[in-house]
């Protein structure tokens, strides 16, 4: 499907993308194009494909066939082009995944020192500037298992941030959450978007979705089905699949 | 280990240039140590003897061409130990019952009670028919027992034999009475902590000590013992593991439907716990199997034993490296198979599991 | 569980009287064979050669010396042992998680077929190998002053020197048979050295491997999509976390490794079971010599059980974990 042009050169393009696991076709055929600046949110039911698509971004899923071009730069077997593009390119997990043996300011340190060459004290005060946006500062030097859910999940984000990434990817980010924790995460994440970063967020939170979306894209059985600005993509959507979707999630 | 690979249709052999670098130098060295070692083994190698030609072609090549002769014309010996040629039919069936117990055991349609009395069923047929002596059969002391039978006998029966003591020891370890905890926990520690030879080396010597001088103990049933003490030790601690995995309500369910202590743990909190400890006891019995080969320190020859002893011939001094590797294929091609059915059982296990 | 004194009374003494029954037998059968008890033999002279050591040992030294000798021995090789077997397995854990497809299979194939066949089949195997060197005066020379032949391999070795410059280098030098001058390592402790390391190294393979797997995708994963290169991936954030898990069932290794060097024995290098053999094949006196060595090796297995008890309880009261 056509993305818009409003923001110049795609900042990602995905050309005829399939990606099987074992015998399960997972993506078929995606074509997908994201300006710079765009803020898509993509959703599906579960099994769909949405989270191997953004997966396939920062090559944690390699596509068997297709192109993904990320910046100019296209995604190949070479592991220094892609550890190039994962500096650029920030994720979020469901799981958080924050190192449990480092400090919250190690987790976000860790990365800069070792491949920006950051001095220590420089990447900690970038790191507690991060941490303060999310609003976790007081909690840096505190192992993560001694953080909330909703704390952890957003010192996973100032992580991400830490390396000044130009496109951020979240994975379902709130889904292990708790509802009170869900809120400020998505808080969170609607008062990044003001900086104009480029962002691919899979959630089933169709709020957060409405209030930060440019673009809403809906993905069933490795396809994408729809892809339109949000009001269209909720008041008339096209395909009855995706009418099917909503209604049961809405 | 990191996700940048993935299931492929195919083995990816070169997806980029550390691959392919990695790949060509290792396989270069391997086809290296391939083609020395198959020149070696095959092209070169004396397979065998004429008649009356003693050792000297296999001396002629020694270096160069490995002498599999010494293999093929000690292999009864080898595999039989000094059992008369006459009645080596007798071992040939030992082996036979007991490759087919463990196949058996391996088949989880047939864990029942039955596969228990068989472990000791085979064990005693094994040493009644090895030893003769009754039923028309001749008789054959154990100083002619040897090779693989030997090998077989002494880890299934020691496993077995084992079995019970180590399930007293396990809940003597977890009962709430300090004198019977103190001492099982003593002596488990204690066996656990030093070589299994020390013990060996205890039955060889100072077993005869603890007897009037009038009964002797034979040496091959005193190194049973000797297993079975060991094995009592290490299965405990297994079986211990395996009482720790059933859940407390099933022995508070048990109590609640009026269960006494007794039956409770055999009918119902045991045969759990062995359940769940399947794959770390078929562990434990490979182990034992590979430790039967330490009775050679005291004199006993199975299947290490044989293969030894055949060096010491002075037609077949010096060649060791083919008589040990013939013993290690004999061994690893039983622990390997062995092995690899106790991870798919693990693996069953582990599914049946997650689906209760 | 029956909770009556009774029980254990009854228990406590059946094991006494058994205990007391086989104590009363051994004692009548020791004297009617002549075999003295307690532990005076200790400082009698031992009257066997042992090989040359780290300690200097002669006939005439005592039981006690020759027992040193040998407890001093078995460390030397499970030492050494312990290490390069340590080495050898974090590499073949690793090598058994590349995705390298060569890589992992040779790893794999050497972990299979050593962990199936017997250690003592091993050990002896490497021995054999060692035989199967040319005698002396046809040793190999692959450097200068360094000599390998059956009777082991021979290194030049420091010595003092009178005047300038203080230390020298001395050869070994081909006397008859033999080597003289310098340094060597035996066979039989080299194939044990070989043999243990080789052996336990599979083992310990094995315990990273499922280290590194215990740490989860999502830690890696996460490492990687942060920018770090496998390899800083593997260093900073997954290899911390798998050595948690994975040193209990190391040290466990460890031990098994220090206790495995009793087969020394059967190769016959003179370690603390080889020469508590000997002592008890001179003496007579088996229970003694027995439980001597069962005593050492026992306290070495629980002085590093409650090492690992300390150092578990302090990893838990760390911050780190989960």
């Amino acid at each position: 499907m056509t993305g818009s042009h409003r923001w110049g050169h795609p900042h990602v393009e995905m050309e005829g993308v399939n990606k099987w696991f074992g015998a399960l076709h997972v993506l078929r055929d995606v074509t997908l194009q994201v300006g710079r600046g765009e803020r898509i949110v993509i959703c599906g039911p579960s099994g769909s494909g949405k989270s191997t698509l953004i997966r396939c971004i920062n090559r944690l899923e390699a596509a068997y066939s297709g192109r993904i071009v990320v910046d100019g730069v296209e995604i190949t077997s070479d592991r220094k082009t892609i550890d190039h593009i994962r500096r650029d390119v920030g994720m979020v997990f469901q799981q958080f995944n924050l190192f449990p043996h480092l400090t919250v300011v190690e987790n976000c340190t860790l990365a800069p020192v070792r491949v920006k060459r950051m001095t220590r004290t420089a990447a900690r005060d970038l790191a507690l500037h991060y941490l303060g946006r999310v609003r976790i500062g007081d909690q840096a030097d505190k192992y993560p298992a001694q953080l909330s859910g909703g704390q952890q999940q957003r010192a996973a984000i100032a992580r991400a941030l830490c390396m000044n990434p130009k496109i951020m990817l979240f994975d379902e980010p709130t889904s292990a959450l708790d509802p009170e924790a869900v809120k400020e995460v998505l808080d969170t994440i609607v008062a990044l978007a003001d900086e104009g970063m480029t962002m691919l967020c899979v959630t089933h939170e169709m709020g957060f979705a409405r209030q930060l979306a440019d673009r809403m894209i809906f993905i069933d059985g490795g396809r994408i089905l729809e892809d339109s600005e949000p009001e269209a993509f909720f008041d008339t959507p096209s395909h009855e699949r995706t009418r099917a979707f909503l209604s049961q999630i809405l | 280990m990191t996700p940048d690979s993935n299931r492929a249709p195919r083995v990816p052999m070169f997806r980029d240039r550390t691959d392919a670098i990695a790949t060509i130098a290792v396989g270069i060295v391997l086809a290296c140590v391939a083609y020395s070692f198959a020149r070696w083994a095959v092209v070169h190698a004396v397979w065998h003897l004429p008649a009356d030609a003693g050792s000297a072609p296999c001396r002629a090549v020694k270096g160069e061409g490995a002498c599999w002769a010494v293999v093929v014309e000690n292999v009864r010996f080898m595999l039989f130990g000094s059992y008369p040629r006459a009645e080596q039919w007798r071992p040939i069936v030992v082996c036979l019952l007991f490759v087919s117990l463990y196949g058996a055991s391996l088949v989880r349609a047939l864990w029942t009670r039955w596969l228990l009395a068989l472990w000791i069923a085979d064990s005693a047929v094994a040493v009644v028919l090895l030893r003769g002596g009754r039923l028309g059969l001749s008789e054959v002391p154990t100083e002619f027992w040897g090779g693989l039978p030997l090998t077989f006998l002494l880890s299934t029966a020691g496993f077995t034999l084992a079995l019970p003591f180590a399930v007293l020891l396990a809940l003597g370890r977890r009962s709430g009475l300090p004198a019977i905890r103190t001492l099982c926990v003593g002596y488990i520690e204690v066996v656990r902590g030093v070589p299994v030879i020390t013990f060996l080396f205890m039955a060889a010597v100072m077993f005869p000590l603890f007897t009037p001088a009038s009964v002797s103990i034979d040496k091959l049933l005193r190194a049973q013992i000797a297993f079975v003490m060991v094995m009592a030790a290490y299965v405990a601690e297994v079986i211990r593991s395996g009482l720790q995995a059933v859940p407390r309500g099933q022995y508070e369910a048990a109590a609640s439907i009026g269960l006494p202590f007794w039956p409770a743990m055999i009918l119902v909190v045991l045969p759990q716990a062995l359940r769940v400890s399947i794959p770390a006891l078929v562990n434990t019995f490979i182990a034992l199997f590979k430790d039967t080969s330490l009775v050679i320190v005291i004199g006993l020859f199975d299947l290490l034993g044989t293969a030894k002893a055949v060096l010491v011939d002075g037609r077949w001094v010096g060649f060791g490296v083919e008589v040990y590797l013939f013993a290690a294929s004999v061994y690893f091609v039983f622990c390997y198979i062995v092995s690899r059915f106790s991870l798919r059982l693990e693996q069953e296990l582990r599914r049946a599991a997650g689906a209760a | 569980m029956i909770r009556t004194i009774r029980w254990q009374l009854a228990v406590a003494s059946v094991v006494v009287a058994i205990a007391a029954a086989i104590a009363a037998q051994t004692a009548v059968n020791l004297r009617a064979r002549g075999i003295a008890s307690g532990f005076d033999f200790l400082s009698r002279p031992a009257g066997f050669e042992i090989a040359r050591g780290l300690l200097s040992f002669s006939s005439r030294d005592t039981y006690t010396r020759a027992l040193l000798v040998g407890l001093v021995n078995t460390v030397r090789v499970s030492l050494l042992g312990i290490v390069i077997a340590t080495s050898l397995g974090l590499l073949v854990g690793i090598a058994r998680l590349s995705e390298i497809w060569i890589v992992s299979t040779v790893a794999r194939t050497y972990v299979e077929v050593t962990r199936n066949t017997p250690l003592l089949l091993q050990l002896l195997f490497w021995y054999t190998l060692t035989q199967g060197l040319p005698a002396a005066p046809e040793a190999l020379n692959p450097l200068p002053g360094v000599y390998l032949c059956f009777r082991g391999l021979f290194l030049p070795a420091p010595i003092w020197r009178h005047g300038f410059p203080w230390i020298g280098l001395e050869r070994p030098a081909l006397v008859g048979f033999g080597f003289q001058g310098g340094t060597s390592v035996s066979p039989e402790f080299a194939a044990l050295v070989i043999g243990l390391s080789i052996y336990t190294a599979a083992f310990i393979g094995e315990t990273v491997r499922g280290g590194i797997m215990a740490v989860g995708r999502g830690q890696a994963e996460a490492a990687v999509a942060v920018g770090l290169s496998r390899l800083h991936a593997l260093r900073f954030v997954v290899l911390p976390q798998a050595l948690r898990v994975v040193i209990p069932p190391a040290t466990n290794q460890f031990l098994n490794l220090f206790k495995n060097s009793s087969l020394a024995v059967a190769i016959g290098y003179p370690d603390l079971m080889s020469i508590t053999n000997t002592t008890l094949n001179q003496t007579g006196q088996a229970i003694e010599a027995i439980a001597l060595a069962m005593v050492v090796y026992l306290a070495v297995s629980l002085s590093l059980a409650a090492g690992m008890s300390l150092y578990n309880g302090s990893v838990l009261r760390r911050g780190g974990g989960a």
